[in-house]
């Protein structure tokens, strides 16, 4: 192991998020007073020069550590993604915090440690590295599910944790018979021993290994028929928090999924393909067909996010630059979308009252006309529904998958992303089209930062659902550099 | 490739025999003739008061974590310490960083009460 002191450059934005993390521990503790808005500005400024550290390393398109990470341009983009979805969760969370009287630096010292964590995600090129990333981040979020120690939150963090464990294992046995098989845990390494060695890509050691990944990886970002966990998770989870969890892992764990699978193991890609393939039609059916039944909107959202986990599936997948680069801005348009939806769920709520049946959303329309639009248009874009960003991500990784003539898998999508259109326009048809019952309760829990925070989101996912070209091309640029 | 891991399978096959086999032949051979005294919990020392199963104060949940987190980081240190040469500069500058982040999270658990009895 050799070290090189211009190998720090390449995680500056992790150290940078890692140091705004201690530093907020030690504000709330050392501080004074007892109301410490400081950890929200501590926080967002040093996502901003995690930013910046990633917008000078993205150029680097090189190896650190001895082969451990890369930081090249599809890293970059996932951190980029990482740290849109930090911000927005905790410009959302501000207000919500202190209406919930929890506000506290160490949620914000959690949830920077936890995009550390999705950031070495995304960038690490060596499976026990990635293995440590998972942990990073997945233990930060154990305690943040149980945060406001409610009964739903602490049954939500101890399911959570408990079964996030028992997944983390199935990995760590998936690694440690990957490298029984090639001798060796560094992807591009494990590439080469599947190029050099004749009978490693059909030896059931390796594709045992191969399989025990898959379902760890499938655990993280909620597929059939590892997705039991998500709905009463995410139902239990404070709401800020599960969008985060949503967004955050979901990026982090399909950044991984993608790297890993399509440097280290295109030998064997007929094979995973078609676990997957079935895995990513199941997926999206089920997450579909479920949120159909539901009248909670949070619940909804956990099984729409499901759904969302098998069309980002087709991605994986198809494999090839082009699915990546639908993935790469499918995740990003996510994560505007669904933090945007899950703001709104959050200003309708009350302390100690989320008020997320439908029936509390019955008039919103004309109660709070800026509020129900950002909604539908959160709405119609997870449905899929142009001009938004949901429409355009779609298109590219069904685009993707037909020029890989996985026609049929394209054709299922298309069907399961018309079927959700009823219960995302459910929720629209209950804020225009139902009377407000007398005894709802007056006022919204609003404040600037969650406005700020739903206003940009409403933002991006018009401008990436009229002018995705930008964006488009730096995902292209982006899955180039592999 | 597999071949290096041989002698770990005969330790693993050896620690497993040797474990049981004690077990076995001490269950074999050995004389049985318990009496109240000898079938306590504890045969020396004093009466075991009260059930076991009942909650006990968080407070020692509490403490066991920040224990056994300063434990591993002492046994993180032996092995450095043995490689300190070798390491040179790097390796001591990269202990502080560790030793460092741990000095925050004490800090951190001191000034919330973590170590305090009352």
């Amino acid at each position: 192991m050799d070290f090189q002191l211009a190998d720090l450059k390449l995680i500056a934005p992790h150290i940078a998020l890692l140091g705004t993390a201690l530093l907020v521990l030690m504000v709330e503790v050392f501080g004074h007073g007892r109301r410490r808005p400081e950890a929200t500005w501590i926080s967002l400024l040093g996502i901003g020069i995690a930013a910046a550290a990633t917008g000078m390393s993205c150029h680097e398109n090189r190896l650190g550590f001895s082969g451990m990470l890369a930081a090249d341009g599809y890293s970059a983009f996932c951190n980029m993604i990482i740290l849109i979805v930090g911000a927005l969760t905790i410009l959302v969370s501000s207000n919500y915090l202190k209406d919930e009287r929890h506000e506290h630096g160490e949620y914000h010292a959690l949830i920077l440690l936890s995009m550390t964590g999705m950031m070495f995600m995304a960038s690490a090129t060596h499976l026990l590295l990635m293995f440590l990333a998972l942990e990073t981040m997945s233990i930060a979020i154990y305690a943040l599910a149980g945060f406001f120690r409610t009964k739903e939150g602490v049954e939500s963090c101890f399911k959570y944790f408990l079964l996030g464990a028992f997944s983390s294992a199935f990995m760590l046995y998936g690694i440690a018979l990957i490298y029984g098989a090639t001798g060796t845990t560094q992807i591009h390494g494990i590439m080469e021993q599947f190029t050099q060695i004749k009978g490693l890509a059909s030896s059931p050691m390796a594709l045992s290994g191969i399989a025990l990944l898959i379902v760890g990886f499938a655990f993280k970002v909620a597929a059939f028929p590892f997705h039991g966990w998500t709905p009463d998770v995410y139902q239990g989870a404070p709401t800020s928090v599960t969008a985060f969890m949503a967004t955050g892992v979901k990026a982090a764990a399909f950044a991984a999924f993608f790297r890993i699978f399509f440097v280290a193991f295109p030998a064997t890609s007929p094979v995973w393909s078609q676990a997957l393939w079935l895995l990513a039609v199941a997926t999206m059916t089920m997450g579909n067909f479920a949120a159909l039944a539901q009248r909670d909107v949070k619940r909804m959202l956990a099984y729409s996010s499901i759904a969302h986990a098998g069309y980002l599936l087709v991605g994986v997948v198809t494999a090839t630059a082009a699915a990546g680069t639908g993935m790469l801005f499918y995740l990003l348009s996510y994560a505007f979308m669904n933090i945007g939806a899950f703001a709104c769920v959050i200003m309708l709520g009350r302390r100690g009252a989320d008020s997320t049946n439908l029936d509390d959303y019955a008039g919103v329309g004309f109660k709070y006309p800026l509020l129900a639009a950002a909604l539908t248009l959160f709405m119609f874009s997870m449905a899929g529904i142009p001009p938004t960003a949901g429409f355009i991500g779609k298109f590219l990784i069904f685009k993707a998958a037909i020029g890989k003539e996985f026609y049929w898998l394209a054709v299922i999508g298309v069907l399961n992303s018309a079927a959700s259109v009823y219960f995302y326009l459910r929720v629209i048809v209950y804020m225009y089209f139902r009377e407000r019952p007398e005894a709802a309760p007056e006022g919204l829990r609003s404040g600037p930062a969650i406005t700020v925070a739903t206003v940009v989101a409403a933002a991006a996912v018009l401008i990436l659902g009229l002018a995705p070209g930008f964006v488009v091309r730096m995902a292209e640029a982006a899955m180039s550099t592999f | 490739m597999l071949q290096n891991f041989v002698p770990v399978l005969i330790l693993f096959l050896f620690a497993a025999a040797f474990g049981l086999g004690v077990l076995l032949i001490s269950s074999l051979l050995g004389p049985k003739r318990p009496t109240a005294a000898k079938q306590a919990t504890y045969e020396c020392g004093m009466d075991v008061q009260p059930d076991a199963r009942r909650p006990l104060d968080v407070k020692y949940y509490l403490i066991a974590m920040a224990f056994l987190i300063f434990d591993v980081e002492v046994i993180f240190l032996y092995p450095w310490a043995v490689q300190f040469k070798s390491l040179g500069l790097f390796g001591f500058i990269e202990m502080l960083v560790f030793l460092f982040i741990l000095l925050v999270g004490y800090a951190y658990i001191w000034k919330k009460g973590v170590l305090e009895w009352e």
